[in-house]
């Protein structure tokens, strides 16, 4: 009894560990698709060059884990803003269908410049030592690093929730969702707000990327591979809401981890079936509005 | 909606002329002759490239008629390549009912993933295609024992045609056969975008919710657009297995899902030139360029697909027909 007490906790642990990272990388893509109604496929992608930025500085500028964390997010952040002012005011004008196209040749270009640089294999980021091991006792044991994820990715999402909820620039980007034009008109600069949480958005999925390699193992094709959960989440949460991305991505998550490990044999399908139900039951998401 | 989605209200007599026959349906079957006496050694490639003509028109169908952002289409394709692989090695090597079968096994998946991707809109209704392919490349991955998992199938025989003609190393039959599928599949694409049900999946795209207030099934017409797209990708999936005699989890993979669609989109959508047009001069190109290097290849596709929607959104078919009014 205790033993499957424990080990239902361990694969909990490792479902919200999971859903954390989905939640961070998909965070920013909800916005943006909530708040500019851009079909943005190569979100994803940002989160590959964060991934792979990190472990480009940890191995050969000899940064420690955290510095790489923060420098190369910071670069990613640094790539959301340009690429903003530059490419996007294109994909911003195009059809729905232009957009998608132009996304998707964004992450051709990324897949085929990640190859150059790191090589086709799989890779993941080495774990600093104080994230290493478990904690025990009796027959629970509990990963250092899922927990570091868990946390820190909570903590994340608590800034972000402040940020939108309690700050002038949180009430702006609120502002300027609803109602782009009459926030224009009292002043507020819609443009540069999209611009900041659009560069943002990249950071989350740059961390989510980089702390997320144990998970999410890093790979040319990663931008395209994880973009189907990485949508899933946004369906079955709905376009635009925070709150249904965070459910979202811990039920798809702890469903797909569970399902991996009691029925082996349909394991990769079970969370495809989950959310083929989920848009039947409520296509415009689990957790939408309205 | 985005204010560049808008155009002069349109020519109905044009509307309905533009898509009939006209003397320049020939030029594909005077290329197709002359390739056949010009370019002998390369009728594998010029095999592949009616496979792949065939497998665009199918996503033109859905995606420039009826405005479906399908990014999974290879789940169609991937569907007829196994059904057609699994009946000759099951059941018989005759390669008419074959094709027939992949045609149906197509339609088939068409029928019933159509409602799941189609009820919904915008980026849902990617990341459902999206799922789809990537279910069904799932599951040809893991159902080793009717599917053969990574390896796929191979180690069967396609009996000659009509008793006749055989399969041989140059590809002269595959060639013509897959040159006969292409005219079956262009004359039926010509019918079914020029019917009335072809004029409502053109009027859905533009606006479904008039259409609806008009007293169209939207659902239902989209989902058939759906099978018969499905047809017809099967077709492509049936020629490709059947002329190779091999079939691989890549007839599944984003890979060919994203090339069908860089096709298109070179080419132009809507007009079924724009699919003959885009499919040959891309296989062409891809021919040479990702045996060179498979990674720059993808590196010029992405940016060729960036600069094609933001200076040539009709594709090459739309720029010229610019050019010439």
């Amino acid at each position: 009894m205790l033993r499957f007490i424990a080990t239902n906790t361990s694969l909990l642990v490792d479902g919200i560990s999971y859903g954390m990272v989905l939640f961070l990388i998909s965070v920013g893509l909800t916005i943006t698709l909530g708040v500019m109604r851009v079909a943005n496929l190569a979100h994803c992608g940002f989160a590959m060059v964060g991934g792979y930025t990190a472990m480009a500085l940890m191995t050969r500028a000899d940064l420690s884990f955290v510095q790489a964390l923060v420098v190369a997010t910071a670069l990613v952040v640094l790539l959301g803003f340009v690429l903003e002012r530059t490419l996007y005011r294109w994909i911003y004008t195009a059809s729905q269908l232009g957009q998608i196209l132009m996304t998707i040749g964004l992450v051709f270009i990324m897949v085929a410049s990640v190859n150059l640089l790191f090589g086709s294999s799989t890779q993941a980021l080495a774990i600093p030592g104080w994230l290493t091991g478990t904690w025990e006792h009796d027959a629970f044991t509990l990963s250092r690093y899922r927990a570091f994820i868990i946390l820190f990715s909570l903590a994340l999402g608590l800034v972000l929730w402040i940020v939108l909820e309690y700050t002038v620039f949180g009430a702006q980007l609120r502002a300027s969702v609803d109602n782009p034009n009459i926030a224009r008109c009292i002043g507020i600069n819609v443009p540069r707000v999209f611009a900041i949480t659009f560069a943002a958005g990249c950071g989350l999925a740059a961390v989510g990327g980089i702390i997320g390699t144990q998970l999410l193992p890093l790979e040319p094709y990663y931008a395209l591979r994880f973009l189907v959960p990485v949508l899933m989440v946004i369906a079955v949460g709905g376009l635009g809401s925070l709150q249904g991305s965070l459910c979202a991505a811990l039920l798809l998550g702890i469903i797909d981890t569970f399902g991996r490990y009691y029925i082996p044999t349909a394991g990769a399908f079970i969370i495809y079936i989950t959310v083929v139900a989920a848009l039947l039951v409520r296509p415009q998401g689990l957790f939408a509005r309205g | 909606m985005t204010g560049s989605r808008e155009q002069s209200p349109p020519d109905i007599r044009m509307s309905f002329a533009r898509h009939n026959l006209s003397w320049l349906d020939l030029a594909p079957w005077v290329v197709i002759v002359g390739a056949y006496f010009m370019a002998d050694g390369y009728l594998p490639l010029g095999t592949q490239i009616i496979i792949m003509i065939i497998f665009a028109l199918s996503l033109d169908l859905i995606l420039g008629y009826g405005g479906v952002e399908s990014l999974g289409h290879a789940a169609l394709f991937g569907a007829g390549s196994y059904a057609a692989g699994l009946f000759a090695l099951r059941i018989s090597s005759d390669p008419i009912s074959g094709i027939l079968v992949a045609g149906l096994a197509g339609m088939l998946t068409g029928l019933i993933t159509g409602p799941l991707i189609l009820r919904v809109r915008g980026i849902t209704l990617v990341m459902m295609s999206l799922a789809v392919a990537t279910v069904m490349l799932e599951l040809a991955n893991s159902w080793r024992s009717v599917t053969g998992g990574a390896d796929g199938l191979y180690g069967f025989t396609i009996a000659p045609l009509f008793g006749r003609f055989d399969f041989d190393l140059f590809g002269r039959t595959g060639y013509w056969y897959s040159a006969a599928v292409f005219a079956v599949v262009f004359i039926l694409c010509k019918i079914v975008v020029n019917s009335p049900f072809g004029l409502t999946i053109r009027g859905i795209r533009e606006n479904p919710v008039r259409m609806r207030l008009l007293g169209i099934p939207v659902l239902r017409r989209l989902v058939m657009m759906y099978a018969i797209s499905g047809f017809c990708a099967g077709l492509a999936g049936g020629l490709s297995a059947q002329v190779t005699q091999l079939v691989g989890l890549d007839s599944f993979s984003f890979v060919l899902s994203g090339n069908v669609l860089v096709m298109l989109i070179l080419g132009g959508t809507g007009s079924l030139n724009g699919a003959i047009i885009g499919a040959t001069i891309f296989v062409l190109i891809a021919d040479r360029a990702a045996a060179i290097s498979p990674f720059h290849w993808l590196f010029a596709l992405g940016i060729a697909l960036i600069l094609t929607v933001r200076f040539a959104p009709g594709g090459l078919v739309g720029f010229f027909q610019r050019r010439g009014s």
